[in-house]
């Protein structure tokens, strides 16, 4: 068995496996680490973190809904200062790749964040979420505007030597086109996908069961809706993807891989389980050997179609 | 913190459609204290996909009880269960309730199924301290008095003790409230514990409630249980780290 390697790449990001945690699933570390031992984990990606701190939307921001959940937390999160003299000091003791996941309200603030955290080491590459509100266009997301995605990636790009992951939304309709856009203005690789907008209603008093009306739908409900924009952004634009949608078990992540990612992120599987991405392991090992693969990384885009 | 697969003892039937089950948990039961609660998976299927966040309800040795009611899916399967099934607990979780203070009378303000926490509780003050139970219901069938002590009953239908809500009752006993000193503890609906906070400044009493908010994780990662600090409006407390149980001073229900 020890003859098995996991290690993955992603353009020039090494991982010591291909389980990611993903941002808004494992907060800053600390708590996580209670469950597993970081130093085996692939890497880290960080919740949101915006230019100055967030307070959030009002309760109620999560419901469970048939395999999955709803959430609108509104980037709540401490803001860049803070993470870097309270949080980095957690994160410097692990030997984890820490990705920071950057929000912003405009391109001016995604860059200046970028700019600011670029200069912290232990930070190795940053993913952008551009499932955000534009402020200056009346609150349509970065990120189904083609123009803004590829803005955001040429000018974050100009300020960090360090890789750039653009977190994909899958609310458009070709998310190829975005993967295209990231590419040619010099992003690193994208991660796909982020949450999917949903609602749900009480019945009884007709409201909205989450206060913000609409919220980002995850779990294993979108699994099949991730794979399928995996698999679009694969055949069509040659750039690294980390697969992201429902993982719940070892054979979501094959799955994942088959289908186009070099790697994947864990998200709401860790608010249930947070041990899972551990536990995990063994059976990736186990099913290479069975299915005599060298390179679990040998997975990537090798479904036959 | 701990993720324990534990084993079911048995699943107790109250009147009115309450349950009480029973665990064998020593990993639980060694620290866990009243007030604090547990998140439980109720099956390794992905419907229902979260967990469901329980107060502890009571500790008896190394066997611990939730109080529930079916409600939804993961509230049906764990009636359900039988000796020799299991539940995957994660826990203990959240801060309890200061009941070692300096007071003489513990004062238990039930509404409904925020009666889950107090068994423990007054197990826990045992002789300490004196405790007088007012609990709350919308009818008779709403009024849960498992493990209480020294019950005094409202409804707001009175089919049950006194006619109104439990903070009227509580407004008809205050000669008996200003008779020693006293600390509320708390567990019900929001619009109770509003009226509740309101009556405790009024009256200058110490007051603690346990709080209830969605939540997905329990430990304070995914963010989804805010609630309004009085002390800092730029930042949210979080139910499961920061409470459940909060002075009601504190926050803003």
């Amino acid at each position: 068995m020890n003859n098995i390697d996991l290690s993955v790449q992603v353009g020039s990001l090494k991982f010591r496996n291909p389980i990611l945690l993903a941002s808004g699933t494992v907060g800053y570390g600390n708590e996580m680490s209670e469950f597993l031992d970081l130093n085996k984990i692939g890497g880290i990606v960080t919740k949101s973190l915006s230019l100055k701190p967030r307070k959030g939307n009002p309760p109620q921001r999560i419901v469970e809904t048939p395999s999955g959940m709803l959430n609108a937390i509104g980037l709540a999160n401490v803001g860049v200062e803070v993470f870097l003299k309270e949080k980095i000091p957690f994160l410097k003791k692990y030997d984890v790749p820490l990705i920071c996941n950057i929000a912003a309200s405009s391109v001016e603030e995604y860059v200046e964040c970028t700019r600011i955290l670029t200069e912290e080491e232990t930070i190795k590459a940053f993913e952008i979420n551009v499932s955000c509100p534009n402020v200056k266009e009346g609150g349509l997301q970065f990120g189904n505007d083609i123009n803004a995605v590829g803005k955001i990636t040429e000018k974050v790009k100009a300020v960090t030597n360090k890789p750039v992951i653009i977190k994909l939304s899958p609310n458009v309709s070709y998310i190829s086109d975005f993967a295209k856009v990231v590419k040619e203005e010099g992003g690193d690789a994208v991660s796909a996908i982020n949450t999917l907008v949903g609602t749900a209603f009480d019945i009884y008093t007709r409201k909205p069961k989450i206060k913000n009306v609409t919220g980002g739908l995850s779990g294993p409900a979108i699994k099949p809706v991730a794979l399928a924009k995996v698999l679009e952004i694969r055949q069509k634009v040659k750039i690294p993807i980390i697969g992201i949608g429902g993982i719940m078990n070892w054979k979501d992540i094959i799955e994942f891989m088959i289908a186009g990612s070099s790697a994947i992120q864990i998200g709401t599987l860790n608010f249930i389980n947070p041990a899972a991405a551990i536990e995990m392991l063994k059976s990736l090992e186990q099913y290479c050997v069975a299915n005599k693969i060298e390179n679990i990384s040998q997975l990537t885009g090798s479904y036959r179609i | 913190m701990f993720i324990v697969e534990a084993p079911v003892e048995k699943v107790i039937e109250l009147d009115n459609q309450i349950f009480l089950l029973k665990i064998h948990c020593p990993e639980i039961t060694r620290s866990i204290k009243p007030g604090q609660f547990v998140n439980v998976r109720v099956s390794e299927t992905i419907y229902p996909l979260l967990r469901r966040p329980f107060s502890v309800c009571d500790v008896e040795g190394e066997y611990f009880y939730l109080m529930f009611n079916v409600f939804g899916e993961g509230t049906k399967i764990l009636a359900s269960k039988h000796f020799g099934d299991t539940v995957d607990i994660l826990g203990p979780l959240g801060n309890g309730f200061n009941f070692n203070d300096d007071y003489e009378t513990a004062i238990i303000v039930a509404g409904g199924l925020g009666a889950a926490p107090f068994p423990y509780l007054i197990r826990e003050i045992g002789n300490d301290k004196n405790v007088l139970s007012f609990i709350g219901g919308k009818t008779y069938r709403d009024v849960i008095t498992h493990g209480m002590k020294n019950i005094t009953m409202a409804t707001d239908d009175g089919s049950l003790g006194f006619k109104g809500n439990v903070i009227d009752l509580l407004n008809e006993n205050i000669e008996v409230l200003n008779k020693s000193k006293i600390k509320i503890f708390a567990c019900g609906p929001n619009a109770m514990l509003r009226a509740l906070k309101d009556f405790s400044i009024k009256n200058n009493f110490e007051c603690e409630a346990s709080t209830e908010c969605a939540m997905a994780c329990g430990f304070g990662i995914c963010q989804g249980c805010p609630i309004e600090s009085t002390k800092n409006s730029e930042k949210y407390l979080l139910v499961c780290k920061d409470g459940p149980v909060f002075n009601v001073r504190d926050v803003i229900i």
